[in-house]
């Protein structure tokens, strides 16, 4: 009965799959990467745009989301207190904070505040979704160490901070690259919180403080839109960036297995 | 516990905080600042959240108060003039709603998706199996939004409503007209949506239950599957009421896929066939559109409701799986 | 028990002092590369080369909108118009707080709001037609439905439920209308295609006219089973995707999502499509100018036999003394002005007709030219021409 429980769970799965491939690949030529959205009505165009706004605002988030959130990790597994324990529970609970609760938070705090709606306000609403999920996966790759090495590294008179920066995490790297690598694939597949945040735009943005298109958003405006050809075009894109986000999971993972396999 | 233990334990960690600092000026370890700053960014987050979204909400509170959680309407602009009628009840039942379907389908799932993954399953399909239930977890809220408008919600309006209202009609919940988008529709993505996270902790809840505990099953002559229920099963019922509240807490935040299987319509029904709003969704249509300071405010309103919720549900979640992890530890049976 | 040892761990030596030069690398690359991206992120060293305006707002005439940015674009390369198609009332609040240069809405603005956007102005770019649109599969697209106020306000408040109601068969006797229960869509949104479709029922029905309030708000009749979309196109969604749906848009959603368009009773009596030249008739009749300095106008359930009932202008808004909204800078207001003229000149309104908006009559565009003569920065004129 379990095994029907979870063949039934991978229908949706494989629905979505083939929905996604089936109505997508039809949209993808070269005008459909090299072209910018076409506009409410219009036809042809291509992700350009969003494609732009997407990878930017990642990129936004990660220049602060990685380095404070492989720090934080980092001091959760080294220097264990009851404090330390808190800041992991808020950690935990913060992965749990709704993403459109994200989005109205980021929009209060700088959309009003600097009369944008922009690409880095999307960028900090992304972020601060990414450093507690980062936080989380350094510090259980960092705990997964065994304590011969950090033992060792002591022992041999390192100092902490040494230890950390040079034996510790490049030890570590393969698990901590890991939860970067899922924490980016999740933050790319992310929507509401850009919805109030970057809102959305039909060109190439020059500037950071101009808004910002999506995939994301392009999908759900495009999807919703009840057009025969926006739909179609909301496919392709919704097969792009599963590619991209199945892709980065499919990867770490292999990865993971395979340094599984090579300890067996 | 006397007063005197206690003044004398809370001087104790005063003074251990400052031969602790004492220390670190000896030998100050600028790594150590560097990373606790960086650690401070989570704690400092938490009161820059709240204080965001209470300042946005308090508008609303003022002239229903607490009243604004029963409030049944959500009329922006009531008929005749008048203030703005606002309650928090259509998007909290909504969302309560279809959550609560949702966790009716997937945590039945979730159980035997997890038991599958971590003891039923043989040992070459463990692996895959992982994986291909976490690749339903990665797949974006708005693609399986795409997917429910195009795909399930026709399903849902040709196949599944008419049969429902045929064979159960006479009760409320499945009366009224049916037309693919609704509460329904909602609950079963959402229930799909969550089956990946409840199982994936399931399945370490179900891993985590000591090894001794099922040997002496086998040893005993159990079968594989009376070996679960009798020993894995009590054990992992802390872990699994767990993952259902982090089950839920997933669900009633979810914005997309909801927003564009739902309906959006702000009214309280009885049918589960009926539209409906759930709070993220009022929140990601009304919100940057509002009509006036008071609406806005409401929503944030919402949003602190929300808030308020998922908080609840993560750390209730989060305290009972370290209870639990740390009797395994122990070697204790629930 | 897990023996598992990293096959691939190796204790790094401490070399001497290496991890300081490292970091010191890593620090001045870091601002090398910040310094540079935030010149040309920010670019103060390119004022006058591009040129980025943000607008927001109604989704009636985005089509034409989003044409003209796109248009423009290829006229004059370094001026982006990024259209926002969020809505009328969105676009009113994004202009009211000073977070766009400027919004877009088909509702005339409330007393209060002028009152909570001082020196605001708005003026009419273009006009077009609200479809009633439905969702019916055995009704050929060479039929169209007709359809009164009276039968519009039953559908909306629930007295109608099914396609084959008396009431709609009635009125159309050339078809069999099929036994389909509907489903009455409207925004999810503030929006100012409500405000003209609530307005003209409010003008024709005198139940609808007592009951509900005419507003861009989400506020319709219970009763109904309804659903409801986000913008223009989320409408047209919906009922694309909910068979037996009716629901309100501009009439070149309806005709992009292959939808049935309706058959609206004007005032004299007629039957009416919502075609370009109907919109034009109801423009020809009911425009005035009654103010030069106020071109609003109000051309629902417009006089003439063949003038389409449902037809309405849509408004651009911007402050009249442009310095005053913090979004915008100098050359972004100048760039503004000049596209603004653009639009209401022959150039962007020979668009229009096209995605069936209706061109702006030529005292509409006078008074459009006056307006727009009157934007000042800090006091001084921008269009001068």
């Amino acid at each position: 009965m379990s095994s029907a429980c979870f063949l039934v769970a991978l229908i949706p799965l494989i629905s979505i799959l083939y929905y996604t491939v089936n109505e997508g690949y039809a949209a993808l030529n070269l005008n459909f990467f090299t072209q910018i959205t076409p506009p409410i009505g219009g036809s042809g165009g291509g992700i350009l745009n969003a494609l732009q706004g997407t990878l930017l605002m990642v990129g936004l988030a990660s220049s602060f989301g990685i380095p404070l959130g492989v720090l934080a990790g980092s001091y959760l597994a080294e220097y264990p207190s009851s404090f330390s324990n808190g800041v992991r529970l808020l950690a935990d609970a913060l992965t749990g904070v709704p993403s459109i609760i994200t989005g109205i938070f980021v929009y209060a705090l700088i959309v009003i505040t600097t009369h944008h709606f922009s690409a880095w306000s999307g960028g900090v609403a992304l972020g601060s979704i990414m450093i507690p999920i980062v936080a989380v996966s350094t510090q259980e790759a960092l705990r997964l160490v065994p304590p011969e090495i950090r033992e060792g590294a002591l022992a041999l008179g390192i100092s902490r901070s040494r230890t950390l920066l040079q034996v510790l995490l490049s030890t570590a790297k393969k698990g901590i690259v890991t939860g970067i690598v899922l924490a980016l694939a999740r933050v790319m597949g992310e929507t509401a919180p850009l919805l109030l945040t970057a809102l959305g735009n039909q060109f190439l943005l020059t500037n950071l403080n101009d808004q910002a298109a999506s995939l994301t958003i392009v999908i759900y405006n495009f999807g919703t839109s009840g057009d025969p050809r926006a739909v179609h075009f909301a496919w392709g894109v919704a097969l792009i960036l599963l590619l991209l986000v199945l892709g980065l999971n499919i990867i770490v993972r292999m990865a993971s297995r395979q340094k599984l396999q090579a300890n067996q | 516990m006397n007063l005197r233990q206690l003044g004398i334990r809370s001087k104790a960690w005063v003074r251990q905080l400052v031969d602790k600092t004492l220390a670190w000026t000896s030998h100050p370890d600028p790594l150590q600042l560097l990373v606790l700053a960086a650690a401070l960014s989570i704690p400092v987050t938490w009161p820059i959240i709240i204080d965001r979204v209470y300042v946005g909400s308090i508008l609303a509170f003022r002239p229903f108060g607490l009243g604004f959680i029963i409030g049944s309407t959500w009329i922006v602009s009531p008929p005749g003039g008048g203030p703005p009628l606002l309650g928090a009840l259509p998007a909290l039942s909504g969302s309560g709603v279809t959550t609560i379907f949702a966790l009716l389908i997937a945590v039945p799932v979730s159980l035997g998706v997890g038991l599958f993954q971590s003891e039923l399953a043989p040992k070459q399909i463990r692996a895959p199996s992982v994986f291909l239930v976490e690749m339903l977890a990665a797949v974006p809220s708005v693609v399986y939004g795409l997917w429910g408008i195009v795909v399930l919600v026709p399903f849902m309006g040709v196949n599944v409503d008419p049969s429902l209202k045929s064979a159960l009609g006479f009760l409320p919940l499945f009366s009224g007209s049916a037309n693919g988008f609704g509460m329904l529709t909602a609950g079963v993505i959402l229930a799909i949506m969550v089956v990946p996270y409840a199982s994936s902790i399931m399945r370490e809840v179900f891993a985590a239950v000591p090894k001794a505990q099922r040997e002496a099953m086998i040893a005993l002559g159990a079968t594989n599957w009376e070996t679960v229920r009798k020993s894995v099963m009590p054990f992992a019922r802390a872990g699994v009421v767990a993952a259902i509240m982090l089950a839920l807490g997933r669900a009633i935040g979810e914005t997309m896929a909801v927003t564009m299987t739902i309906g959006n319509t702000a009214k309280i029904s009885t049918s589960l066939f009926a539209p409906a709003y759930s709070i993220p969704s009022i929140i990601a249509n009304e919100f940057v559109g509002s009509e006036n300071p008071l609406h806005l405010s409401s929503l944030f309103a919402l949003g602190l409701i929300l808030f308020a919720i998922t908080f609840l549900m993560n750390i209730g979640a989060r305290l009972l799986i370290r209870q639990l992890s740390f009797k395994a530890r122990r070697g204790h049976v629930a | 028990m897990e023996t598992g040892t990293p096959t691939e761990t190796t204790i790094q030596r401490p070399g001497r002092k290496r991890w300081p030069l490292i970091l010191a690398a890593v620090i001045i690359i870091a601002a090398i590369v910040g310094i540079v991206a935030y010149e040309y992120f920010t670019g103060t060293n390119n004022q006058s080369a591009s040129v980025t305006i943000q607008g927001a707002g109604a989704t009636f005439p985005a089509p034409l909108i989003q044409n003209w940015t796109v248009t423009y674009h290829n006229l004059y390369s370094n001026v982006t118009i990024n259209y926002n198609s969020a809505g009328s009332t969105a676009g009113r609040q994004l202009i009211t707080n000073k977070t766009v240069d400027f919004g877009a809405s088909d509702a005339p603005l409330t007393d209060a709001q002028i009152v909570a956007a001082p020196g605001l102005v708005l003026f009419p770019e273009t006009l077009g037609g609200v479809a009633v649109t439905y969702n019916l599969a055995v009704i050929s697209s060479a039929t169209h439905l007709n359809f009164t106020a009276d039968v519009i306000v039953e559908i909306y408040n629930g007295t109608i439920t099914n396609w084959n109601d008396a009431r709609i068969q009635s009125i159309n006797m050339g078809v069999t209308m099929p036994n389909v229960p509907i489903t009455a869509v409207h925004r999810s949104d503030g929006s100012g295609t409500t405000y003209a479709f609530k307005d003209y029922l409010s003008h024709v029905n005198s139940w609808w006219n007592k009951t509900i309030p005419v507003d861009t708000s989400t506020t319709w009749p219970a009763g109904a089973v309804q659903a409801a979309g986000s913008g223009n196109a989320g409408v047209a969604g919906q009922v694309s995707n909910t068979p037996g749906a009716i629901g309100y848009v501009d009439v070149i959603y309806a005709i992009k999502n292959s939808l049935g368009v309706g058959v609206v009773q004007n005032r004299a009596g007629t039957f009416v499509q919502p075609t370009l030249q109907a919109i034009i008739y109801a423009a020809a009749n009911e425009t005035k100018i009654t103010s030069p300095t106020d071109p609003r106008q109000h051309i629902v359930n417009a006089h003439g036999g063949q003038s389409y009932p449902i037809s309405t202008y849509t408004s651009i808004m911007v402050y009249k003394e442009m310095s005053t909204n913090p979004h915008t800078p100098k050359n972004v207001a100048y760039a503004l002005a000049k596209f603004l003229l653009w639009i209401i000149g022959p150039a962007g309104q020979a668009i229009a007709p096209g995605l069936i908006y209706a061109q702006l009559p030529s005292n509409i565009v006078s008074a459009d030219q006056t307006l727009l003569r009157s934007l000042t920065w800090a006091g001084q004129q921008i269009i001068t021409s």
